[in-house]
C-alpha cells in the first residue's frame, strides 16, 4: 500500500513536468503582450520595451523557463506581473473562498444523491424512480446560470432570505460565511446531484439482483439495512468514482461559477491573470489545479479499498 | 417416523406464473411434509417448480410471483399468511436457508465473522462478547480451521467449501427447526460435496433439524434423503421413502430421470487406432507476478502435462477447480500461451506461433465451453455466430449457410431456427448450437470444456450422445474436459486424472475405474454421490 502510494506520487513528476512545459509555451505562443498590457494604452514603445526587460521577457524563452523553473524548485513561484504581489500571497488570498465552494457543492451533492439513488433503485419502476430520475434529467439539462438566477430570484429577491451574491471570509463569521455560500453551492451541486444519483441507481439496481442480499433476506434483515448496509458498500466503486469526476469537474468549473456569484476566488483569479497577460499567475494556477486533479484520483483509488477488501495495491 | 411430529406442511400449493408465460403456473397443488430429524429431497429438472416451492416457504419470491392458493405451514403457524415483519421474525430462527452458489451468497465486502454475527444482532440482545462466542462456537461445530482467522477473513480469501460451511453456520447459529438447502452442493467439487453431505446429515440428526433439500442429482439423493418428492412441471409426480422411489420409480418421469443418471460403470469401447490428431508434450503453463518491492510470486497452473489423442478417440482430462485441466484445455486452443512444452497438430507445433502464424490451425481446434447461456453472443442471431467462423476463413456466405443448414439438422434443430436468437432457446438446444459453431469449422479437435455440466441429466445424456454421434461421423478428436466422474465413465476412452496442475495418473477409463493406482484418484470415486448405489447402465 505504502509503496503503492510512492509509486503513485513519484508518477506525478512527469506529468507536472509536461504541464509546466506546455502552459509556459503555451502562454508564450499565444498572442498578447503583458508589457503592454501594464503599461496601458497611450504607453510609447520605449516604455513598454523598459517593461519587458524588467519583466525578463526580452530573455530567450529557453532563459526564462529556466529561470522560472529554477525558481519553482526552491518554492518561489514568482512576483505576479499585475497585481504588484508574489504569486503565493495571491493564491493563498484566493484559496478560502474556492475550496468553501467545492466543498460545500460536493458535500450536498452526496448527501443529497446518494439517499436519492438508492431510494429510486429500491423503488425501481415505481413513480418514485421515475420522479428521481426526471429530477436527473433535468439537472443534467437546464444551465447552470438559469438555476442560479431563479434560485437567487426566489431566495434573494422573492424571499429575501439570502443575500443575492457576494463572499464573506469564514473569519468574518460562519453564519454570513454561510448564508453566503448556500445559494452558490446549491446552484453548483445540481448537476453533481443529477449525476451522482443516476450513478448510485444503476450500481445499487445492479447489486440488488445480487445472491448475497437474497442471503440478508433470508436472515431476516430489514431492507433499510440491506439497502445501506449490504448494497450500497458494494455498490461504492462506481459511486466513488463519479464523486471523484465531479471535484475535478468541480474545480474546472469555479472559473465560470465564481463569475457570476461573483465570489473572489481562484476561478476569478485564473479570469484576471488571463485578461492581463499575467504569465507567472496563470503558470502557477494551472500547475496547482494539476495537483489537485492528480490528488484526487489518488485519492479516489485509495477510497477503493475502504470499501471492497478485494481490492490491495 | 410415525411420531415426528412435522416440521414444514406444504398444502396443496399454488404459484402463478404472470401471464404470458409458458404455462399459467409455476407450482400446482403442490404438498408436502418435514418432518423433526428428517431430510426430504425435492429432486426434479429446471424449471420443475422445486426451487419455486423452496422460496415460498422462505417468503423469497420474486415480486411477480405470488402463492395464490393453498397453505404453508411452519411448525403449524400459515407463512403465506405472516405479516412482512412476523417472516422476518421467522427467517433465520424458526427456518433458514442455505443456496447454491457459496461464491456469491456472501457478501465480499463484509468479514465472515460480521455476516453470521447479523443473525445474531438481527434476533437477539445478546452483548458483542457473547455474540462473538457464539459464532466462533457454531464456526467450530462447522469444522473449520482456525475460526478466529475466519471469523475476521473476507469471503475471497475462502474456498468454496469454506464458504458454504459458513452459510451453513449462519443458517443453524439459532438451532432454526427448518433448514431449506437449494442445491447447495451443486457448484462444489465431488470431494467437498462428499464432506458438506456428510457435515449436514451430522448437524440435522444431532440438533433434530428438518431439511428440505432441493437437488437435481440422484446421486446425492441416494447419499442423503430420507423421503424423496419428485417434481416435474410445477407438480409433484411420486412421492415417497428414498429406498423406494430409487429401488422401484413409479412414475414414468422418475424413471426416466433415473435412467438418465450416467452410470459409473465405464462403457466398454473399442480402442481407437486412428492418426494422431493432437499432441501435447511437456505442456506447462506458469502465471507470475512481477511485483516491485517484493518477491514475484509464481503459479504453476499446470506443468509438464503429455496427452495423445487419436481421431475418432475421447480423452478425459478429470479433475476438481484448480486442478490445472482448464488451463490445459485453454493452452492447447491457444486462447492462452503456454509457457512451457509443444502442442502438435498436423505435424506442426503451435505452441509458439504468433497470431498470424496460428490462423489457419485454429480452425482444426474448436471449443465447447460450459455455460451455453453465456458463450453465444446475445445480440446475434445463431445463425450470424454460426457462419462467422467459415467466412472468416474465406467461405462464401451462400457456402456457410449452406454449410450451417445442414449442421442444425445433425444437431437435431430445425435449419429455419438460424434466424433466431440465443434466447429463443433451451440451454440444451443452446448446447446443440455451440456445438453445431464448432463442427462448422470441419475441426479435427473438439474441446469439450464441462461442456455438459450445466445441463440437466436428461438433457445431459442427449447432448452426450450427439458428441458420441458427431465423433463417430467425422472422426473427431475429443477432449473432454470434466469434473464429473459418471460423465467420464460413460464418454472418455481413456481419462487423465489431474491434481494441483499435474497428471496423477492416466489411462484406459474402464482400467482406471477398476483399479486406481493414485490415492487421489480413488478419492475421487470414493467421493462421487450414491456411488454404492446401482443406477441403471
Amino acid at each position: 500500500m505504502l509503496g503503492y502510494i510512492l509509486r503513485r506520487l513519484l508518477a506525478t513528476i512527469p506529468v507536472l513536468l509536461i504541464v509546466a512545459v506546455l502552459v509556459f509555451l503555451m502562454l508564450r505562443l499565444t498572442p498578447g503582450d503583458p508589457a503592454a498590457v501594464i503599461a496601458g494604452d497611450n504607453a510609447t514603445s520605449e516604455q513598454i520595451a523598459m517593461i519587458r526587460s524588467r519583466l525578463g521577457l526580452d530573455q530567450p524563452i529557453l532563459t526564462q523557463f529556466l529561470i522560472w523553473s529554477g525558481n519553482l524548485l526552491s518554492g518561489n513561484f514568482g512576483e505576479s506581473f499585475f497585481f504588484k504581489k508574489t504569486v503565493a500571497e495571491l493564491i493563498v488570498g484566493r484559496l478560502e473562498p474556492t475550496v468553501s465552494l467545492a466543498l460545500t457543492t460536493i458535500v450536498i451533492a452526496v448527501l443529497v444523491a446518494v439517499p436519492l439513488g438508492v431510494l429510486a433503485a429500491y423503488k425501481h419502476g415505481t413513480w418514485i424512480d421515475r420522479v428521481v430520475m426526471g429530477f436527473s434529467v433535468l439537472g443534467f439539462s437546464v444551465p447552470v446560470f438559469v438555476i442560479g438566477y431563479a434560485l437567487i430570484y426566489v431566495f434573494a429577491i422573492t424571499l429575501n432570505w439570502l443575500p443575492i451574491q457576494g463572499y464573506q471570509s469564514i473569519s468574518g463569521g460562519f453564519r454570513g460565511f454561510l448564508q453566503r455560500l448556500i445559494l452558490p453551492s446549491l446552484t453548483l451541486s445540481v448537476i453533481y446531484i443529477a449525476l451522482i444519483a443516476r450513478m448510485t441507481r444503476a450500481s445499487v439496481l445492479e447489486v440488488l439482483g445480487e445472491d448475497y442480499i437474497r442471503t440478508a433476506r433470508a436472515k431476516g434483515q430489514v431492507e433499510r439495512k440491506i439497502l445501506f448496509r449490504h448494497a450500497l458498500k458494494n455498490a461504492a466503486v462506481p459511486i466513488v468514482t463519479v464523486i471523484g469526476i465531479g471535484v475535478a469537474l468541480l474545480i474546472g468549473g469555479v472559473v465560470v461559477t465564481e463569475s457570476v456569484f461573483s465570489i473572489p476566488g481562484l476561478g476569478r483569479l485564473t479570469v484576471d491573470a488571463v485578461l492581463a497577460r499575467d504569465y507567472p499567475t496563470i503558470q502557477a494556477v494551472i500547475l496547482l489545479f494539476s495537483v489537485v486533479y492528480i490528488a484526487i484520483n489518488l485519492c479516489v483509488d485509495l477510497a477503493y479499498t475502504l470499501f471492497d477488501p478485494r481490492i490491495r495495491y | 417416523m410415525e411420531s415426528a411430529k412435522p416440521v414444514l406442511e406444504v398444502k396443496n400449493l399454488t404459484v402463478a406464473l404472470p401471464v404470458g408465460g409458458d404455462r399459467r403456473h409455476a407450482v400446482e397443488g403442490v404438498s408436502l411434509t418435514v418432518n423433526t430429524g428428517e431430510i426430504v429431497c425435492i429432486v426434479g429438472e429446471s424449471g420443475s417448480g422445486k426451487s419455486v416451492t423452496a422460496f415460498s416457504v422462505m417468503g423469497l419470491l420474486p415480486k411477480v410471483l405470488k402463492p395464490s392458493a393453498g397453505q404453508i405451514l411452519l411448525e403449524g403457524e400459515n407463512v403465506l399468511e405472516a405479516s412482512p415483519q412476523r417472516l422476518r421474525d421467522l427467517r433465520g430462527t424458526r427456518m433458514a436457508m442455505i443456496f447454491q452458489e457459496p461464491m456469491t451468497a456472501l457478501n465480499p465486502v463484509l468479514t465472515i465473522g460480521d455476516q453470521i454475527d447479523e443473525v445474531l444482532r438481527i434476533h437477539t440482545d445478546l452483548g458483542a462478547a457473547e455474540r462473538r462466542t457464539r459464532v466462533l462456537g457454531i464456526m467450530e461445530a462447522m469444522r473449520l480451521p482456525d475460526p478466529e482467522r475466519i471469523y475476521a477473513s473476507y469471503p475471497h480469501q475462502l474456498s468454496g467449501g469454506q464458504r458454504q460451511r459458513i452459510m451453513i453456520a449462519a443458517a443453524l447459529v439459532l438451532d432454526p427447526a427448518l433448514l431449506i438447502a437449494d442445491e447447495p452442493t451443486t457448484a462444489l467439487d465431488v470431494t467437498t460435496q462428499a464432506q458438506i453431505l456428510k457435515l449436514i446429515k451430522e448437524l440435522q440428526s444431532r440438533r433434530g433439524t428438518g431439511v428440505l433439500f432441493i437437488t437435481h442429482d440422484f446421486g446425492v439423493v441416494a447419499e442423503i434423503a430420507d423421503r424423496v418428492v419428485v417434481m416435474e412441471g410445477g407438480h409433484v409426480v411420486e412421492e415417497g421413502p428414498a429406498e423406494e422411489v430409487l429401488t422401484r420409480p413409479k412414475h414414468a418421469y422418475t424413471r426416466m430421470l433415473i435412467g438418465a443418471v450416467p452410470s459409473l460403470k465405464p462403457k466398454g469401447r473399442p480402442e481407437p487406432t486412428g492418426p494422431v490428431a493432437l499432441e501435447g508434450i511437456g505442456l506447462g503453463k506458469t502465471y507470475g507476478e512481477r511485483r516491485f518491492f517484493s518477491r514475484p510470486r509464481i503459479v504453476k497452473a499446470a506443468a509438464a502435462v503429455n496427452l495423445k489423442v487419436r481421431r475418432g478417440e475421447t480423452l478425459g482430462i478429470v479433475g476438481e477447480s484448480g486442478s490445472g485441466k482448464t488451463t490445459v484445455a485453454r493452452c492447447i486452443a491457444r486462447l492462452i500461451e503456454p509457457t512451457e512444452g509443444a502442442i502438435l497438430v498436423s505435424n506442426a507445433d503451435i505452441a509458439k506461433l504468433r497470431e498470424r502464424q496460428l490462423r489457419p490451425y485454429r480452425r482444426r481446434i474448436q471449443v465447447v465451453f460450459q455455460d451455453p447461456y453465456r458463450s453465444l453472443n446475445p445480440r446475434r442471431t445463431v445463425g450470424a455466430s454460426i457462419v462467422e467462423g467459415p467466412m472468416n476463413y474465406g467461405l462464401p456466405a451462400a457456402d456457410a449457410t449452406a454449410r450451417a443448414r445442414e449442421i442444425m439438422k445433425l444437431v437435431g434443430l430445425q435449419p429455419d431456427a438460424l434466424s433466431r436468437y440465443p434466447h429463443q432457446f433451451s440451454g440444451g438446444q443452446r448446447q446443440r448450437i455451440a456445438i453445431a459453431r464448432a463442427l462448422a469449422m470441419e475441426p479435427d479437435v473438439l474441446i469439450a470444456d464441462e461442456a455438459v455440466s450445466a445441463l440437466d441429466v436428461s438433457v445431459q445424456k442427449q447432448v452426450l450422445d450427439l458428441l458420441d454421434d458427431v465423433q463417430k461421423r467425422f472422426q473427431l478428436a475429443i477432449l473432454f474436459i470434466t469434473h464429473d466422474l459418471r460423465v467420464a465413465a460413460q464418454i472418455c476412452d481413456r481419462i487423465m486424472v489431474m491434481e494441483k496442475g499435474v497428471v496423477v495418473e492416466e489411462g484406459r477409463t474402464s482400467e482406471v475405474f477398476a483399479s486406481p493406482s493414485h490415492p487421489y484418484t480413488r478419492a475421487l470415486l470414493d467421493a462421487a454421490p450414491g456411488r454404492d448405489f446401482a443406477f441403471a447402465a
